[in-house]
């Protein structure tokens, strides 16, 4: 008996379409389906051993175009929250093995403006100019003012992921550095304190998982990466209300620290703390994100998360190597979602130690994030090669 | 001496208000910062909602805020969200006096000397027939 229903639950295919600034010739529908080919391929599975589709706007034309009805469907937003619903279905019995897919592309063209995923026309901040960078700004300044974290601390960030992606052959910015803290302090103002290299890129892509039973996972060809909790903690929606470090109710808890209660619970369903992590694919859409989500969670204590990421603690070879594939930041950016799913791809490519770049040796378990303070929301799993 | 930021000019998208925000929006056309305060409990809610944010009462009436505050947090943009918009151009988090949070931009003031706890006061621009925008400027 497993000591949490999650743990019946194995990841056995990952997959990424082509990534690029710009996917000519396709749309999100065409370039999501390329995915799916890539991850059956991966697992040797046929459409018709998949009876159940999480992959949001594309949940229906799937099941539908693979001819695999009736099948279970998730409703969820395509990131973690999709994986955990479609782990809970299995892990319930409503179905043996999900899809999990998403994709984007042709959807950012007009680029004198930020995207459009950024911007929501919320009547309380649509006329300030807000966009994601702006979001996350706020939070990052008022850390900064509580705490005294520097630009240099930010850039040090910044510049550890984008040389993870300046190494990693797939990545859309592969080869574009590598980078110095001062490359990336020399980069043009966005919305201080985050300069251009602070900041995510933007591109087109789409990626797909498949999950299966503990049980079917061993007759198939890869290694299972078995899913150890993981749980997800929200303020509200996104870009709609002044993004302040201390919103909170009568708990107490605050949005500066979103995500710490969702890892708290993580770690408990995997008996296991933040010392047991090998590998960190913590979401990265600003650089000050990583040294927030390191307080979140407990790697080291409020206010301290500045230093903690320096002297080489989060790059290759360090105690806790971060965003391997290059994030948001150098990897791939495809749109609301698709870079989400793409934090779990990474956890599962490093405990299968298939890692062309950045392999963090032997890792046995990954943490893994989406979402932000800044979007009022934050999203957590734990993978392990092994389940407690 | 750094630039004075200035209010954005017509053709920035504008707010579309909703049933229980329009009182917000028509105190704003006469100068006044408008913000819900629950009878039942006491609390401030803001933005404007259909209960309280506090206790969930539907019991909220409104009053005028004296407009006065400390900046909670700022950001400086140099990359407009849309070309609509003119750079540079500073959003803040502003802490009421009365206790509620509104975001919005500053005007009337050198870039370069908004920062976190500067005293700041409200002020009113006209964007269209229906909507004139809150902005804060420092303090007098």
């Amino acid at each position: 008996m497993a000591k949490h229903p999650f743990h019946d639950v194995a990841i056995v295919g990952i997959a990424n379409s082509e990534q690029a600034r710009v996917l000519a010739g396709h749309d999100s529908t065409t370039i999501t389906f390329q995915a799916v080919h890539r991850v059956l391929a991966d697992t040797g599975l046929t459409p018709w051993d998949i009876d159940g589709v999480a992959a949001g706007p594309f949940s229906g034309p799937l099941t539908y175009y693979m001819r695999n009805g009736p099948a279970w469907r998730s409703h969820m937003a395509p990131s973690i929250p999709i994986i955990l619903d479609a782990a809970s279905a299995i892990a319930t019995g409503q179905c043996h093995t999900v899809l999990v897919a998403h994709g984007s592309a042709g959807i950012y063209t007009e680029r004198a403006s930020t995207a459009p995923w950024t911007r929501p026309a919320n009547e309380f901040v649509v006329a300030y100019g807000m966009f994601t960078a702006a979001e996350f700004a706020l939070i990052a300044q008022r850390h900064m003012h509580m705490h005294g974290t520097t630009p240099e601390q930010l850039a040090t960030v910044a510049a550890t992921i984008r040389n993870n992606g300046h190494a990693h052959p797939d990545a859309v910015y592969h080869g574009r550095g590598p980078f110095t803290p001062d490359d990336i302090l020399a980069s043009r103002m966005v919305s201080d304190p985050f300069h251009l290299l602070d900041c995510a890129m933007t591109s087109e892509g789409a990626c797909a998982l498949i999950l299966t039973t503990r049980e079917r996972a061993q007759d198939l060809p890869n290694k299972p990466v078995y899913i150890l909790g993981g749980a997800c903690d929200s303020f509200g929606p996104s870009y709609q209300h002044p993004p302040a470090w201390d919103l909170a109710g009568p708990s107490g808890r605050n949005n500066g620290y979103t995500g710490r209660w969702a890892a708290q619970k993580s770690f408990a369903m995997g008996e296991l703390g933040p010392t047991d992590v090998d590998v960190c694919e913590f979401y990265d859409p600003f650089s000050f994100e990583i040294i927030r989500q390191f307080e979140a969670y407990g790697f080291c204590e409020e206010g301290e998360g500045g230093d903690f990421i320096m002297d080489g603690r989060i790059g290759p070879g360090g105690q806790f190597p971060v965003t391997t594939d290059g994030g948001t930041m150098s990897f791939s950016h495809g749109g609301a979602a698709v870079q989400q799913l793409q934090r779990v791809i990474r956890g599962v490519e490093q405990l299968r130690g298939t890692c062309a770049t950045s392999q963090v040796p032997d890792a046995q378990v990954a943490m893994c994030s989406n979402g932000g303070a800044g979007a009022l929301f934050t999203d957590v799993m734990l993978l392990g090669t092994q389940t407690p | 001496m750094s630039e004075i930021l200035q209010p954005q000019s017509p053709g920035i998208p504008l707010p579309v208000p909703t049933i229980y925000s329009q009182p917000y929006w028509d105190g704003c056309q006469i100068g006044e910062l408008r913000f819900q305060r629950c009878q039942d409990c006491g609390a401030i809610t803001m933005d404007p909602a259909p209960a309280c944010s506090a206790c969930f009462s539907e019991n909220l009436e409104w009053e005028v805020s004296t407009g006065l505050g400390e900046v909670y947090s700022c950001t400086t943009v140099w990359r407009p969200q849309t070309p609509a918009f003119t750079v540079p151009y500073v959003a803040v988090i502003v802490t009421l006096d009365e206790g509620f949070w509104l975001l919005a931009n500053i005007i009337n003031c050198p870039v370069d000397a908004v920062h976190v706890g500067m005293r700041v006061q409200t002020t009113f621009v006209e964007l269209s027939d229906e909507i004139t925008l809150p902005y804060f400027e420092p303090a007098d």
